[in-house]
């Protein structure tokens, strides 16, 4: 006999409650990156929107600055953190791999035994979270959700290599996912194209310091010491894939949630570079009453964390507010992407 | 109809103008994209895509960073139309 399985009471419906994020106290400007490489402000500018980029200092770890955004977006979500039924954390700068870093924050910001676990979804590390809690939401196995994209990217970088050390920045974004008597996150549109897996990634893998052959790994010029990996990407292949292939990924989203451009509020596609933002803003024809969020000039590419802070920093400098319809598309190292329409906080 | 070597020149000269505000008369076939015209190498992206619909041709990644000329990609997209 095959008994009968009571299922979990969801919510109709998810949303996204509350929004917070953490910025490293240190602003690093390009000159600051032209010490290492030979480039200009205005070549830097040019190529990538970025004028300064924040850096956590030693005590911003991946654990503080989440820490910081997931307690802003708990008191913007106006639940308190021991509703936090679950944790997901985006990051592939948390260097200790074992346990999750989810576990230490849901113990340290009061979630009590929350379920807790990491993924890895490079820049697309957000949508990929925000998929997964409205899933909880909806089926049940959480009423509230902490999804945060939290990156140390300074630590995965080549200062020496002239085509990315301007790129990247440090940060946390967070948002608490709960329940919703109207729909307010639309269908996911998301994937993943294995076959680019060799894009963008880790120069070297990790146990290629302990197996591999030395003289293949990343050496300090200066010091001649053996240093971290640091994140590469062919730029002309990412430049073609996020402003052609993601601007029909967007578009999906959009048409999937019923929503026309005309009805679009805001656009915040992941803080890569400004290029390919200006250049997805021309492809998908948005009008121009679209609020589109240009974070990475002064905050660079964050990864996973990028769309939540340019989504908190639109709402608090007033170009956006709660209640508007926003489009958000993260896309990286995979390759991977996620796009989907939600009500701002 | 497969374009004329004239008409793919004009062709991307309106393209060049388009993404990088070049004027369409100084894109000649021997006039360099990044030296001569100030294409840098994501805008090149974008002209290869407008080039990639206006005239039906495929230009994958690996053969693009061989377009040096506007002569370059002429020949190119002459030889690989449909």
């Amino acid at each position: 006999m095959t008994a009968k399985i009571k299922p979990a009471q969801g919510s109709p419906y998810a949303r996204i409650l509350g929004v917070g994020g953490y910025r490293p106290t240190r602003v690093v400007p390009n000159e600051e990156i032209l010490k290492h490489i030979d480039s200009s402000d205005e070549w830097i500018r040019s190529r990538s929107g970025i004028a300064t980029r924040h850096w956590a200092g030693p005590d911003e770890t991946v654990a503080e600055m989440t820490l910081e955004a997931a307690g802003k977006a708990v008191a913007d979500a106006g639940i308190t953190a021991a509703q936090v039924g679950a944790v997901i954390i985006s990051t592939v700068s948390h260097f200790k791999q074992t346990p999750a870093i989810a576990t230490e924050i849901a113990d340290r910001m009061g979630a009590g035994k929350a379920a807790a676990f990491d993924i890895n979804a490079g820049c697309a590390g957000f949508g990929y979270g925000l998929t997964l809690a409205k899933g909880l939401v909806v089926e049940g196995s959480a009423e509230y959700v902490l999804v945060v994209g939290a990156e140390r990217l300074s630590d995965l970088t080549d200062l020496t290599d002239r085509s990315t050390a301007f790129l990247f920045g440090d940060g946390a974004g967070a948002v608490i996912v709960g329940p919703s008597d109207e729909p307010a996150i639309g269908p996911s549109v998301w994937g993943s194209e294995g076959d680019k897996r060799d894009v963008i990634s880790q120069t070297v893998p990790w146990d290629d310091y302990r197996v591999g052959d030395v003289s293949q790994l990343p050496v300090d010029e200066k010091t001649g010491e053996l240093r971290f990996p640091a994140l590469r990407q062919e730029g002309q292949t990412v430049f073609r894939w996020a402003v052609f292939e993601m601007a029909k990924v967007a578009q999906q989203a959009l048409d999937a949630a019923g929503i026309a451009a005309e009805d679009l509020d805001v656009f915040i596609p992941h803080q890569a570079n400004m290029r390919i933002i200006d250049s997805m803003v021309k492809t998908l024809k948005l009008p121009e009453h679209v609020t589109v969020a240009r974070d990475v000039e002064t905050t660079g590419n964050t990864s996973a964390a990028s769309i939540p802070l340019a989504m908190e920093r639109l709402l608090a400098t007033g170009k956006a507010k709660s209640g508007d319809t926003a489009l958000v598309i993260g896309f990286g190292a995979g390759l991977v992407y996620a796009a989907t329409v939600v009500t701002l906080p | 109809m497969a374009a004329t070597q004239e008409e793919i020149v004009s062709g991307l000269a309106e393209i060049v103008n388009e993404i990088a505000g070049i004027p369409a008369e100084d894109v000649k076939l021997e006039k360099s994209f990044t030296d001569d015209l100030d294409v840098d190498s994501l805008s090149m992206v974008e002209v290869v895509v407008a080039a990639e619909e206006k005239f039906g041709v495929k230009i994958p990644d690996d053969d693009v960073k061989n377009l040096k000329t506007v002569g370059d990609a002429t020949d190119y997209i002459l030889k690989n139309q449909d």
